[in-house]
């Protein structure tokens, strides 16, 4: 009789766990996901895209329900989970009977943060979180309403890019003096700009929201210098933070995320937890690319094979507003280190690579990410880099003639 | 090469360069260019050209020409109308000669000028002014072989023709890399070679690419070419290889000459000891020459430009004199001129030491000659010869120059006092085709614009005494005038109207040929009165024709061989030459010996050639060449840089390490100036010692010392106009397609480029930053197309010039090229094509080294597949060499380097 593993949350973390156990423990587990969102498992990173109607909305799906079937899980979306009984080993389902699990995954993801101000509880303000979300977007933009974009990080601008595309007009509000402050420099964010504007996206730097005026509906948007922005709807982009509510409930250890340790254990030995809701190592990571290695560690331990999650190398590869963009690493470059920069505006490209004791540290890019994920490896590897310096900036087929061909 | 417009005639006219002569055919393409091919009806050439005359139809634009006159006022040079310019140079020129005398005015003309131009030049200075100091540039060319024919012959004869290279059976080169400085006549000794078996022997201190494939290279000693050549004498005259008969009918001088011989190299080892050779060579040159009786010595500038220029020539004659192999099919001494109308200028007498029509200053040419020109105040004596005339400047005692066609201030010896002496002129005019050189940026006072080549029209003479027409097929710009032109205009008003009422250039050169003939009753061997009577239409039709040319005579080509001397007795005389010793001495603050000279792909002063992309591409920069020895011993990496100083100048050159150096010698291409190289004026480090008998000066052998220098930074930048570079740059300016290319090496900081460049760049600016690894590289955009770009690197690594340039030269880029432009690499991950070889195909280095790996196995093959190699065949040395090269580097080793 297999082992009853439950997982909450059916989002790309569940997902890949999933996969992973499928190829690591298969038989050992019975595995059930049982999610709030009403649907399978889906690319979250995709949304963006939707709502610019280039995806639809049907194609972001992850797996088929048949995937799901055939590794004998029983995947149970639309229901919410109210408690754990970590003493009886049991979860609590709203309007529905208990459910019993020998382990625990929390993969319960993140909730958009809304800002603390005057007005944020009108009607018309939003969030962009989840394909409810992204419906809920396309009606506004349908309508030609007026929308301000609170945050200028990853989130609002492609909720920005994607609300524009979709015929709204748009203005993007960032509290900070550039773009995606925590991913890019200051050139790089100037050019992000430069190629966010392009596609007709106002955009205000230094931008403090004060409160949000209106009479039960959203009107304006009023910032902290006084000025107004006209509005019919706000949408808040500015920060996600890591929903715990459930294990900090339940008494499991709980700093700003689910505090883990390597093989992503929780506090309570049977329970684990992973991608945006996790804390290791004091990070709450906010991207998809760390919660799939720690969920092929945590598959790794639950198949009773040595594994150890060390961190993730943070990088960003994403198409955000329509523009490439990546970074990893130490991307800004500071004492004792060096910048190789390359830049075309006109071509809409920004590369920065950043040395420190004879390894690539950091990268960031724009425009042209062709050779992100070889720089990222680099990165990783940590491998010197002295031999490819001069050519390194153009790229793997350049140092790499043979590997390319 | 451009398309041609069927509309557009073609026109028969001769090679501005060298003293080949070639035949060419230009047909204008209506733009202001012209497409170029050689004349396959022209007897110097058949058809052939060189890289250089190929790439004519480069160099004839507009961009960088004088177009009117201009006067010079509180400094500045303004334009102004041609009869002010003229009263002007008129008025200052009267002024100096009432109050100072007919010497204090000199003119220095140009183996450049047409006979007709010279002819008026000469006429009105020696005849009419009444000075004879009128020197020309081809005092630094060949004044020496003047002077060894007038000794010997009694007078300037040239005594062979090319038919003799192609008959002869022993070709001796004697201080000529004919391979690159006359490859045309090289080309058709090679072919009497395979066809024939001609055998060639290279006397050279450098083994350049003459010497690449001869059957003997002596890499002889500098300046002791007249020891060789004395040994051979002696050679000869005991080993019964004398021509008895012929010396004691026709010579004189035999006894003293042989004895001086004997004294200075009375052996096989006594010359091997004095020419630094082994015993074996020259024992084996002795017999070659001695038991070969088709034998023609070409000799050129290692020959004359020296202290001893005339004693070598003379030792050199003294060798054919003595065996009868003179003037005979493929049986002469043959001197290769260095430019298109050294032979023109001597013909009318344009050297300070000749007088007209190759009469001297005997009291009996001077009054023929007065009497023919109606001269009032003829020149009773000789002129300053060139380096002595500026010395003359310097001193004050010469207050008016007239230069016209040459770039004095780069190519005499000790460059930087010519150019400091030119500043004391009280009166200093240049007839000119381009607006800035270094002569122009002298200062002078009066700048005439004179017509170019493919403009002017009138007569050259090859090195084998054959008369071309050069003929216009584009029309003269702006106010550009004839130079004979603006000599009549000139003279006209100095008072002389009715001796220069000349209409055409046909006119004059009437007038050239009538005083040839004036009382030449085969007295003298220049005369070509029959063509005193030529119409208008005949002198444009003029067909190349040899001369002598005498009325009623049959033309004869070739000299001497009956002997017929033009001395007083009629007898050629044997000259004994001096004991060998060069000027200026080697010491421990001085121990190389500087010799300098051509390269293949450039002119003189660039002034033309630099026009060309092509030629740019061979060797784009100031070298130096260095034995490998002697890079050890001082320090220099081939590729560094190296400062050479003399106790006249310094210079600041690219280090080439080469196995064709010899040891103890330096090796420097003359072809850099102030307008495209900031270090590289090698006219200032030459020492201005000059030869006794012809006035030549020691070009070869200026004591020397080289030193490396150390460059952090290495690049290069390319645009479409020309840049005002940072300052303290060493920098080299090439032609490129489309544009101008810098190349340069500095140690200033790197951040001083982003600023430099933002204010040569417009808005679309492409950047790389690198500035820990010494790299910035940016480029800017007009739309699609390259505007200009800038690599900077460490020295080791500046970006590859040639790939970009392939980007740049594009009229757009892809936005893929854009993309890996700042690389300084191919995108396609292929080696760049390298620098150009064959610079008549553009095929650059790598493309050959590609085909050689690929099976090609000999030039020929290599011309099959690329076309390099088969036009002028300049650039089959450098073929050659690279398949012996090629074959032991794999294929595998060069994606390595090129990678890393």
């Amino acid at each position: 009789m297999s082992e009853p593993l439950v997982i909450v949350g059916n989002g790309m973390a569940a997902a890949r766990l999933v996969d992973e156990l499928a190829k690591t423990a298969l038989g050992r587990y019975a595995v059930a996901v049982i999610g709030e969102e009403p649907r399978l498992a889906y690319n979250r990173v995709l949304l963006s895209s939707v709502l610019a109607g280039e995806t639809g909305s049907h194609e972001i799906e992850l797996r088929p329900a048949d995937w799901w079937r055939h590794r004998g899980v029983t995947v149970r979306y639309g229901y919410r989970v109210t408690e754990i009984d970590t003493g009886r080993r049991e979860l609590k389902i709203a309007g529905e009977e208990s459910m019993e699990y020998s382990k625990l995954v929390l993969a319960t993801g993140s909730t958009p943060l809304r800002l603390n101000v005057p007005g944020a509880d009108l009607a018309g303000v939003h969030t962009f979180r989840d394909t409810r979300d992204v419906d809920l977007l396309l009606t506004l933009a349908a309508a030609k309403k007026r929308v301000v974009v609170v945050g200028g990080g990853l989130l609002g601008l492609e909720a920005a890019y994607g609300l524009a595309k979709a015929g709204a007009p748009v203005t993007l509000l960032h509290l900070m003096d550039r773009l995606m402050e925590r991913q890019l420099d200051a050139p790089a964010a100037d050019l992000l700009k430069t190629l966010v504007e392009r596609k007709g996206i106002r955009i205000l730097l230094n931008a403090s929201t004060a409160r949000i005026h209106g009479d039960g509906q959203v009107e304006a948007v009023e910032l902290a210098d006084g000025s107004r922005i006209e509005a019919d709807a706000v949408i808040f982009a500015a920060g996600i933070k890591p929903n715990v509510a459930l294990a900090k409930e339940a008494g499991i250890a709980v700093n700003r995320g689910v505090v883990v340790n390597d093989v992503m254990q929780t506090s309570s030995s049977d329970i684990f937890a992973l991608g945006e809701c996790a804390e290791h190592r004091g990070t709450c990571y906010g991207l998809v690319e760390p919660a799939y290695e720690q969920a092929r560690v945590l598959a790794r331990h639950l198949a009773g094979r040595p594994a150890g999650y060390q961190g993730s190398v943070v990088s960003t590869n994403l198409k955000v507003s329509g523009v490439s963009v990546f970074s990893a690493g130490d991307f800004m470059g500071g004492e004792g280190s060096e910048s190789l920069v390359l830049s075309d505006r006109r071509r809409g490209t920004y590369k920065k690579l950043v040395i420190a004791d004879g390894r690539l540290t950091g990268a960031v890019l724009i425009g042209d990410t062709v050779d992100a994920l070889w720089y990222l490896e680099l990165i990783r590897n940590r491998d010197k880099v002295a031999a490819i310096r001069t050519d390194m900036m153009f790229g793997r087929a350049l140092v790499q003639p043979s590997k390319a061909a | 090469m451009t398309a041609i417009d069927p509309n557009l005639r073609t026109t028969k006219t001769t090679c501005p360069y060298c003293g080949v002569g070639c035949g060419v055919l230009a047909t204008p393409d209506g733009k202001g260019g012209a497409a170029i091919a050689g004349d396959p009806d022209h007897p110097a050439n058949f058809g052939r050209l060189c890289s250089k005359g190929s790439a004519l139809g480069e160099t004839v634009g507009l961009e960088s020409r004088l177009l009117y006159p201009m006067i010079r006022c509180k400094g500045v040079l303004e334009r102004v109308a041609w009869s002010d310019a003229l009263d002007h140079v008129a008025h200052r020129m009267q002024h100096i000669v009432a109050r100072d005398g007919a010497d204090a005015v000199a003119f220095y003309l140009s183996g450049q000028l047409l006979t007709e131009d010279y002819y008026v030049a000469n006429k009105l200075m020696k005849g009419f002014v009444g000075t004879a100091n009128v020197d020309t540039n081809s005092r630094l060319c060949m004044s020496s072989s003047v002077a060894g024919h007038r000794r010997a012959f009694g007078a300037d004869t040239v005594p062979g023709c090319y038919e003799d290279l192609d008959q002869a059976d022993l070709l001796v080169f004697v201080g000529s890399n004919a391979a690159w400085c006359h490859p045309v006549l090289f080309q058709r000794m090679v072919k009497n070679r395979g066809e024939r078996g001609a055998r060639m022997i290279v006397i050279d201190p450098r083994r350049t690419d003459t010497a690449s494939d001869v059957d003997l290279f002596l890499g002889l000693k500098p300046g002791t070419d007249t020891a060789l050549f004395s040994g051979l004498f002696v050679h000869l005259a005991d080993n019964g290889a004398l021509d008895q008969d012929y010396i004691a009918e026709n010579t004189s001088g035999f006894d003293d000459a042989l004895a001086r011989a004997r004294n200075i190299a009375g052996s096989v080892a006594a010359t091997a000891l004095a020419t630094g050779l082994s015993e074996q060579d020259v024992a084996a040159f002795f017999k070659m020459f001695r038991d070969t009786e088709k034998v023609v010595t070409l000799y050129s500038q290692g020959v004359n430009q020296s202290a001893q220029g005339t004693d070598k020539v003379n030792a050199i004659l003294n060798c054919h004199l003595a065996t009868g192999r003179i003037g005979k099919p493929g049986a002469s001494p043959f001197s290769l001129t260095g430019q298109p109308n050294a032979m023109g200028g001597r013909e009318v007498g344009g050297l300070a030491n000749m007088l007209a029509a190759h009469m001297g200053f005997t009291p009996p040419d001077i009054d023929r000659v007065r009497r023919f020109w109606k001269a009032p105040r003829i020149a009773t004596h000789e002129g300053l010869k060139a380096v002595q005339l500026f010395e003359a400047i310097n001193r004050g005692e010469v207050k008016a120059l007239w230069v016209m066609g040459t770039n004095p201030a780069v190519s005499l010896p000790d460059a930087d006092f010519v150019r400091e002496a030119l500043k004391k002129l009280e009166l200093f005019v240049v007839s000119e085709n381009v607006l800035s050189n270094d002569t122009v940026e002298a200062g002078p006072h009066v700048l005439l614009p004179a017509l170019a080549w493919g403009e002017k029209s009138g007569t050259v003479t090859n090195s084998e005494r054959r008369i071309s027409r050069q003929r216009s097929f584009l029309p003269a710009p702006g106010e550009a005038r004839p130079d004979w032109w603006i000599l009549s205009e000139t003279a006209k008003r100095l008072g002389f109207g009715d001796s220069f009422n000349y209409k055409s250039a046909a006119d004059i050169f009437r007038e050239h040929a009538a005083l040839s003939a004036f009382e030449n009753d085969g007295g003298r061997d220049f005369d070509i009165g029959a063509l005193t009577s030529l119409s208008d239409d005949a002198f444009d039709a003029l067909k190349p024709v040899q001369w002598p040319v005498r009325e009623g005579g049959t033309p004869g080509e070739r000299f001497f061989a009956q002997g017929g001397f033009f001395t007083n007795d009629g007898k050629g005389r044997f000259i004994a030459p001096e004991v060998p010793t060069l000027r200026g001495e080697t010491g421990p603050s001085r121990p190389l010996r500087l010799n300098t000279g051509r390269i293949r792909d450039q002119w003189h002063t660039m002034t033309r050639t630099g026009l060309s992309q092509r030629l740019g591409a061979h060797l784009p920069e100031p070298f130096v060449e260095i034995h490998p020895d002697d890079a050890g011993k001082y320090g220099i990496a081939h590729d560094g840089y190296a400062r050479i100083t003399t106790d006249y100048g310094q210079c600041i050159l690219k280090a080439v390490v080469s196995e064709g150096q010899q040891r103890g010698a330096l090796f420097v291409p003359i072809h850099w100036s102030a307008m495209n190289a900031s270090h590289g004026r090698v006219g200032a480090l030459v020492q201005s010692f000059t030869d006794p008998f012809s006035g030549q000066p020691e070009s070869k052998a200026t004591p020397a010392a080289i030193a490396p220098y150390e460059f952090v930074f290495r690049g290069f930048a390319l645009s479409r106009k020309q840049l005002d570079l940072p300052q303290n740059l060493l920098w080299t300016r090439v032609t490129v397609t489309g544009g101008f290319g810098y190349l340069f090496a500095d140690n200033a900081d790197l951040s001083r480029w982003p600023a430099w460049l933002e204010s040569v760049a417009g808005e679309d600016v492409a950047e790389y930053r690198d500035f820990g690894g010494g790299v910035y590289r940016a480029a800017s955009f007009a739309g699609d197309r390259i505007e200009t770009c800038l690599f900077v690197g460490p020295a080791h690594d500046a970006g590859d010039w040639e790939v970009v340039k392939s980007l740049f030269v594009a009229d757009q880029v892809t936005d893929d090229q854009r993309r890996m432009l700042l690389s300084g690499k191919s995108s396609e991950g292929a080696a760049s094509t390298g620098p150009i070889v064959c610079a008549c195909f553009g095929v650059g280095r790598g493309t050959i080294c590609d085909t050689i790996t690929g099976g090609a196995r000999t030039a020929a093959e290599i011309g099959a597949k690329l076309k390099a190699g088969t036009n002028c065949g300049s650039c089959i040395p450098e073929l050659k060499r690279l398949i012996a090269t090629t074959e032991v580097v794999p294929a595998k080793q060069k994606v390595a380097s090129a990678a890393g």
